[in-house]
């Protein structure tokens, strides 16, 4: 079996973008990346399922000339739960801005740690570099998504989020279900 | 008794739906949910006597025979698995109403919680009784989905942060996972395991290895297996605790039995067992050392949680009956010990207003019940020698030695040096929340004898398994031989090993669909 080389340049053009779009920062990007490379993975069921032929029908089409069924159930079933989990990750987009007013990935806490740990690292590599303290070494070493968040905070965007009641009754609920 | 093995996917699901409709009313999603995993629990139970003693059981879903249609096949290792995780899913069900109860109305859980749960346990049932990779696949999934909800439940900046990362990880995993289904199916165009397991013999070796590691890293990222694992830690601890709990019983294990059952039936050339070895000691030691550097307990025990996989997949890469078998005794084990576990951080949490190691302190004076619970769990954690901890890691190390390769010998070296350090963390824990003098004024609550209870059986289970280490290794045994075997299974799948041409038929009812169909849907 030799699939098309069409299918086969699409599946890739989509995974590669969908790649591309999920190492981005913001959450909405990450999800189109993932529904790219989920249709890429859908093209590639089709090629799994050998060349394409008529509709598998007893009667309407001699056995050796049938499609494969099983791929397109598959592809159906991947389909529906990739729209679930899209439209759930769109929610939490949604609520990142709500709170923070921007939808970016954070970098986890140990992260956050480490960048510090190194910024005070590299202070003391050049202890006769008496320019800079230990504070504002911190604070350049924090990544643009804090920033953001400040001048966001300031200027007003997650207003709609903050006034929203499901904040804090959010926490209440949210400790013990 | 084929129709058993339906049950514990179908009871939650149809629950999970009476649960979502009387969503207004607390106390009967309590009581619809409790009865459904109680009654999985039963069923699990009966499922491993009729396992144990007819063999696997074969469900054809719409009677429609296997190679067709969708297979659901329980034996042994995935009856204990059920069995196990109904126990768990359970006690901790129990503990979360607990808390409800204990916090009025005011803590009442949101109403999604109990459909959600039992997706949940729907989803881990698929995953364990599935014949086929594609209905693992969306076990997987189910449960995922659950999982993403229960962890940002509530929607508060530090979940929705968690979650976040949590979510991306997952639904990476699941598409490589995807991909591999779909080479696999283009390589021999099937994708039931039995009739995999004899397909793929006949495939180019170098192409089965692409396979094998395509499926392994999409499972070792939801085992969280070291350099996979690095989400696990960060996600886990900001959930609530009884959420944190089931997901570090469970989840995990999910990628671990998948493992297991894929480098079993699958892969009996064990191309990568060498790099699964590595990948095992890794994890130990990684694990571990992130839990030492921890100064949070919830985050200790995520770490210990990672550390402790390596065990597991240790025995899996060993490829033999003795270490399959401890492996298995392992999951069992460990599922009821880290949930326990994290079920009293969450105490701990309570009483003390923190699991800040730093904040915390003077427990012992006024909780030692919780002083106690936390001791007996984290000793069988960390393996001290009654416990049933110590007979799983005997065991693994057992197995390692009678492997004897220098990897397998580091390797059992690795795990006791593990063990150590487990019980260090555990221990500088311990210390640190019960004995030491508390740096500021604890707030004055109580823990409500309803929370401690779950929590206390859940300890007391993992003391148990001590107590029927000796039918439970037995047990284990026999279900690691099946695997190694792998005729059992296949032969339970696949009635008639050698399938005719013609087209398969759906006039025949189950029963003769079994001796005389044949499969066309899987050639081309």
């Amino acid at each position: 079996m030799t699939p098309s080389l069409a299918l086969v340049v699409v599946v890739g053009v989509l995974v590669g973008t969908g790649v591309y779009l999920v190492l981005e920062r913001s959450l909405s990007r990450v999800v189109i990346g993932v529904t790219l490379i989920s249709n890429g993975v859908n093209v590639l069921f089709l090629i799994a399922g050998g060349a394409a032929g008529g509709p598998p029908l007893i009667g309407t089409t001699e056995p050796e000339r049938m499609s494969d069924p099983l791929t397109q159930f598959m592809v159906l079933t991947a389909i529906v739960i990739n729209l679930a989990l899209t439209a759930f990750v769109l929610a939490m987009a949604y609520r990142s801005w709500q709170l923070h007013g921007h939808d970016e990935v954070q970098d986890d806490l140990e992260d956050r740690r480490v960048a510090q740990r190194a910024a005070r690292a590299e202070l003391d590599s050049r202890a006769d570099d008496v320019g800079t303290d230990l504070a504002t070494e911190a604070a350049e070493a924090r990544d643009e998504t804090e920033e953001q968040r400040d001048t966001s905070g300031s200027g007003g965007l997650g207003g709609p989020g903050r006034s929203d009641d499901g904040g804090p009754a959010g926490t209440d609920r949210g400790e013990r279900p | 008794m084929s129709w058993l093995v339906a049950l514990p996917v179908v009871i939650p699901m149809v629950a999970a739906g009476l649960a979502l409709a009387v969503a207004r009313h607390n106390r009967a999603q309590g009581i619809i949910s409790v009865s459904a995993i109680t009654a999985v629990l039963v069923v699990s139970v009966a499922l491993i006597f009729v396992t144990h003693t007819q063999g696997p059981q074969v469900m054809n879903v719409g009677g429609w025979a296997v190679p067709v249609g969708i297979g659901l096949v329980a034996d042994r290792l995935s009856a204990l698995m059920l069995v196990v995780s109904a126990v768990v899913l359970l006690g901790v069900l129990a503990y979360s109403l607990a808390q409800g109860l204990a916090d009025g109305q005011r803590g009442a859980p949101v109403a999604i919680y109990h459909p959600t749960y039992l997706v949940l346990a729907a989803g881990v049932a698929t995953a364990f009784l599935s014949g086929d990779l594609f209905n693992l696949y969306v076990g997987f999934e189910v449960l995922l989905a659950a999982s993403f909800v229960l962890l940002t439940l509530g929607g508060t900046a530090e979940r929705i942060r968690a979650g976040a990362i949590y979510v991306v990880v997952s639904l990476l995993s699941s598409i490589i996972f995807l991909v591999a289904i779909a080479l696999i199916y283009a390589a021999v165009g099937t994708l039931n395991l039995a009739q995999l397991s004899e397909r793929l013999r006949d495939v180019d070796p170098g192409l089965q290895t692409v396979l094998q590691i395509m499926l392994v890293v999409a499972f070792a990222i939801k085992a969280a297996l070291f350099p996979l694992s690095a989400w696990l830690p960060d996600s886990y601890p900001t959930a609530p605790a009884p959420v944190t709990a089931v997901f570090a019983g469970l989840l995990t294990k999910v990628g671990v039995y998948a493992i297991i059952r894929t480098q079993t039936l699958l892969f009996v050339d064990g191309a990568l067992d060498q790099v699964l070895m590595v990948a095992a000691v890794l994890t130990m030691v990684v694990g571990i050392a992130g839990a030492v550097a921890q100064d949070d307990i919830k985050r200790l025990l995520s770490f210990t949680l990672v550390s402790h996989i390596g065990y597991m997949i240790f025995g899996i890469s060993l490829a033999s009956g003795p270490g399959l078998s401890a492996a298995i005794f392992y999951v069992a084990h460990h599922i009821t010990v880290q949930t326990a576990l994290f079920l009293i951080a969450g105490l701990i949490e309570r009483r003390g207003g923190s699991t800040s190691l730093e904040r915390l302190g003077s427990l012992a004076k006024v909780a030692p019940v919780l002083g106690i619970l936390f001791f007996v769990a984290s000793m069988n954690l960390a393996g001290i020698p009654p416990m049933s901890g110590f007979l799983g890691k005997a065991g693994l190390l057992q197995a390692g030695l009678a492997d004897g390769s220098a990897l397998a010998v580091a390797g059992v070296v690795v795990g006791l040096c593990t063990s150590l350090l487990t019980l260090y963390a555990v221990v500088k824990a311990w210390n640190k929340a019960f004995w030491q003098e508390a740096p500021q004024e604890l707030p004055v609550t109580t823990s409500p004898r309803a929370m401690v209870g779950p929590a206390a059986a859940l300890v007391s289970v993992g003391v148990l398994l001590a107590f029927v280490g000796g039918p439970l290794y037995a047990y284990t045994d026999a279900a690691a031989r099946d695997l190694r075997a792998r005729t059992l299974y296949i032969d339970a799948v696949l009635v008639t090993g050698d399938r005719g041409e013609g087209e398969s038929s759906d006039s025949q009812d189950s029963d003769a669909a079994e001796g005389a169909t044949s499969g066309s849907g899987g050639e081309r």
